[in-house]
């Protein structure tokens, strides 16, 4: 329903922008991947692999109670150090030189996130604001980062990294030829499956979501709730930064632009978990979802139209679906005959509309 | 016989559920007429159907003896009828005034006209003897007064059917007295009071008559005048009740609990909350800390389950001290805690029941293996307690504990708490806002703890509970223990003395 409210929205701006084109242009967006095949699917993949990550992040850090923006600041320092060390670790055999190189994006994604969480937990400093300032932060850093170490100055961008480096590709260019595809995405499914299992099997996810849905009850039962928000913040955190080292070692030609631009694949990643309801397969197909109509957007452009039209149709899903969200607790509430749920309802849309207007920020960034 | 409000054959059923089962409820103009029941008999989803929050699946409603239909609160309120929510309505950082004129507001091009609101208001409080201030904002005013304010607004809108939901949960006694003789007054100048209660000294002091529901189903409406107490409990709960705890002769063991000079300060002004503090429990005793709410009973609470951080003076239990001790290694001593708030401390609401109930030992075997939870296992103990404490909900341990009513969450947690099989006991409130026949089952599970040579420390705010169920009484006021009572000497008024800072013991002076 909220997909169908947000394409027909997207429609009408296709309208709007050139009547002509519109029908194509929405039939397009619709093909998405599928475009051109296998090696559309494969493009697919490729874009979804960094935005599950960014999406599984924040839909961690949101099931523990915490709401980590700082996604974007994560995946830049993650990025970096997965570039840096691609670029001058050298001597290491290849098959484990990209294992290091990925490893020093999940570290440094944790350390970006260890701060807002220690913050929190410590002095109670509100985490939304602490993560957007490392978004900032993590932004000058890596540029400056980048120039001083990895700097290709002829491109104003990073180095390439060694090909031994890059995450194997395992025979999937095979299957979807003349793609970007590579091994990313099969690392990315390894680690749903861990989330999914942090969360739900183990006394660890116990104890972070008790305390997400109720700190005071977490308290009482004698959770040390300080150290399960740095820790939850540390795992968010390494997922985000872990999302950057699979992009920029992905052997497809993307190095770290030194430009005071905060990486989109943050922002993405809140509107995968919004979308994928912070259940981390939910998430996993929310990304796959957007990765795809991103590609039939990039398509667009074939017909004269801007890229970035696909983002607003993307804003307008998630904004619907935030609704149905809200719609579907009111129902519920006539049911149960709870007024309390509708509160809550409000606050889940809040913080949902709250999140969707730092997107339109980044959009518009 | 005429009506003023009239309730048909009211069926209304949820999934799974029937709430109300062909109910018929009449009002006579000019009376307070008690809904009594149990929690889930089917009270409050009655009422939310008078006030136009549900629409019944059939059956009438009449006013004036003119069929109705009442589709929302406004429509409700158009009709004349009023509704004090258990849970007030009110914006916080408004004033009374403000508060009150809501919704209603008198306005002349587009700009309030807050002289002429404020002349009715002050008018009204005057008739009705309502005392407020209209310009105080609702977060600094007591609750009591933020129920007259919610009385005020059904006034101001001219209401003349009011609805109480359970209006004294959160009230002290004598904002109760109070509110009794408000409602007696409203009715003198012919208002028609609905009255939501399971308590029943209430109705038998204010209500004219009483219809009493079980299950759904309305079982009799009686004349309060002429029906006894144990009787209306009989119709309620199906059984008769026993008002009376058989307590029997305990010997009181060796010390269990000890607690010296204990001091917690308020973190934002420096005050003492608890005020050196020091008194003991041995096994089978129930000490029973009295007092009117917030004169640091829960601070006094949670230095001792280690919620709060301690200021000064040390807690010993069975002579080892554990004064800075967390939570969790207090638990594993033999603490249990039940908590005053069970939505706040005591449950994870979005947890499903049998998760809930490993809240304490999801981390210990057999509940969990390497980190790993064993489903499977925690499911078959929930079972198991959820049959022994007659915990029921709609799905058993997968029902999500928000959806449970109070009484069976109050269950849920008394259930895991006494489980850990106890050496201390702390409960604090535990039968707030249950019917009688769960208070029973709760202090008989006290006493079981008592018999079982356990201590018990039990902090209530019932002065019936704390006469008939401790062995020992202390009296806190402003933070400060003012008096160590034997139960069966200590009469009400006297206690009440001590309770209101009147009166201070001996051995306490200072």
């Amino acid at each position: 329903m909220a997909i169908m409210a947000g394409f027909i929205l997207g429609f009408l701006i296709l309208l709007t922008v050139n009547y002509q084109q519109a029908l194509a242009g929405i039939l397009i967006i619709f093909k998405g991947g599928l475009n051109k095949g296998l090696a559309g699917m494969g493009q697919v993949l490729y874009y979804a692999t960094p935005i599950i990550m960014t999406g599984l992040a924040v839909g961690f850090a949101f099931k523990t109670g915490l709401f980590n923006i700082g996604a974007s600041g994560q995946f830049s320092i993650g990025a970096f150090a997965a570039v840096y060390v691609g670029v001058n670790l050298k001597g290491l055999p290849a098959s484990i030189h990209w294992m290091v190189a990925l490893l020093a994006s999940l570290l440094a994604g944790a350390i970006w996130g260890f701060l807002p969480g220690f913050l929190k937990a410590v002095r109670n400093v509100n985490e939304v604001i602490t993560s957007i300032m490392m978004n900032y932060i993590s932004m000058s850093a890596v540029n400056m980062l980048v120039k001083a170490t990895v700097y290709n100055k002829y491109k104003n961008e990073s180095l390439p990294v060694m090909a031994s480096a890059n995450v194997p590709k395992w025979g999937l260019d095979k299957i979807f030829p003349y793609s970007s595809m590579n091994g990313g995405i099969l690392i990315v499914l390894i680690f749903v499956v861990l989330v999914y299992v942090i969360l739900e099997k183990t006394t660890f996810g116990y104890e972070l979501k008790a305390c997400g849905f109720n700190l005071d009850a977490g308290l009482y039962a004698g959770i040390n709730a300080k150290r399960n928000i740095v820790y939850s913040m540390m795992i968010s955190g390494a997922l985000s930064g872990l999302g950057g080292g699979l992009l920029y070692l992905s052997g497809s030609g993307k190095y770290i632009k030194v430009i005071d631009l905060i990486a989109n694949e943050g922002f993405d990643g809140i509107s995968v978990a919004l979308l994928g309801m912070s259940q981390p397969f939910g998430i996993l197909a929310a990304g796959i979802f957007i990765a795809y109509i991103k590609v039939g957007g990039f398509n667009l452009q074939l017909l004269n139209y801007d890229q970035e039209i696909i983002n607003i149709i993307i804003a307008a899903i998630i904004y619907f679906s935030a609704f149905a969200l809200l719609f579907r607790t009111r129902l519920l509430n006539l049911f149960s005959g709870r007024e309390k749920i509708v509160s809550e309802g409000f606050v889940e849309a809040d913080l949902a509309e709250s999140a969707e207007n730092k997107i339109e920020e980044g959009i518009e960034k | 016989m005429s009506y003023i409000i009239e309730m048909r054959q009211i069926t209304k059923s949820f999934p799974g559920i029937v709430a109300n089962d062909d109910v018929t409820l009449q009002l006579k103009p000019g009376e307070i007429h008690a809904l009594l029941g149990e929690n889930g008999a089917g009270k409050s989803t009655l009422v939310s159907i008078l006030f136009g929050l549900y629409k019944p699946d059939s059956g009438q409603i009449l006013i004036d003896n003119e069929p109705v239909e009442i589709r929302n609160p406004n429509d409700a309120n158009a009709l004349g009828i009023g509704m004090v929510h258990q849970h007030f309505k009110l914006v916080h950082n408004f004033t009374v005034l403000e508060n009150i004129v809501l919704g209603v507001e008198t306005t002349s091009r587009g700009f309030l006209k807050m002289e002429e609101a404020k002349e009715k208001v002050l008018e009204l409080s005057q008739k009705y003897q309502l005392r407020i201030d209209p310009d105080a904002l609702i977060s600094e005013i007591t609750v009591g007064m933020q129920q007259r304010v919610e009385i005020l607004k059904m006034l101001y809108r001219d209401n003349r059917i009011l609805i109480f939901d359970e209006p004294t949960a959160v009230l002290t006694p004598q904002e109760i007295r109070e509110l009794m003789k408000i409602m007696r007054e409203l009715t003198a100048e012919g208002k028609t009071i609905l009255f939501i209660t399971h308590k029943l000294n209430e109705i038998k002091e204010v209500a004219d008559r009483c219809t009493i529901l079980r299950k759904g189903v309305k079982v009799a409406t009686v004349d309060v005048p002429t029906t006894d107490k144990t009787e209306m409990s009989r119709l309620m709960v199906g059984r008769t009740v026993n008002f009376q705890v058989a307590k029997p002769e305990q010997e009181l063991g060796e010390q269990i609990l000890r607690v010296e000079n204990l001091v917690v300060k308020s973190p934002t002004t420096g005050k003492n909350l608890v005020n050196d503090i020091s008194f003991s429990v041995a096994k089978g005793e129930i000490v029973c800390i009295a007092g009117i709410d917030g004169n640091g009973q829960s601070p006094l609470v949670y230095a001792l389950t280690g919620l709060l951080s301690i200021d000064g003076g040390r807690i010993y239990y069975k002579g080892q001290d554990v004064t800075n001790l967390p939570t969790k290694r207090k638990t594993e001593l033999g603490f249990a805690h039940i908590p005053e708030d069970r939505h706040k401390h005591g449950l994870v609401l979005d947890y499903r029941l049998d998760e809930n109930l490993v809240l304490h030992s999801y981390n210990r075997e057999p509940f969990s293996n390497r980190g790993f939870l064993k489903f499977s296992v925690i499911e078959n103990y929930a079972r198991e307690l959820i049959g022994k404490y007659d915990i029921r909900s709609a799905l058993g341990g997968r029902t999500k504990a928000r959806s449970m009513s109070g009484g069976n969450q109050q269950k849920a947690i008394l259930a895991r708490e006494l489980d850990l099989d106890p050496e201390l006991l702390i409960a604090v409130q535990p039968t707030r806002g249950l019917d009688v026949g769960a208070i029973e089952f709760i202090h008989e599970q006290l006493i079981r703890q008592r018999s079982a040579d356990k201590g018990v420390l039990l902090v209530s705010l019932e002065l019936d509970e704390v006469l008939d169920v401790s062995d020992r009484i202390l009296v806190i006021f402003e933070g400060a223990l003012v008096a160590d009572l034997d139960p069966k000497e200590v009469t009400v008024e006297e206690l009440g003395l001590y309770m209101a800072g009147l009166k201070v013991g001996a051995e306490f002076a200072r």
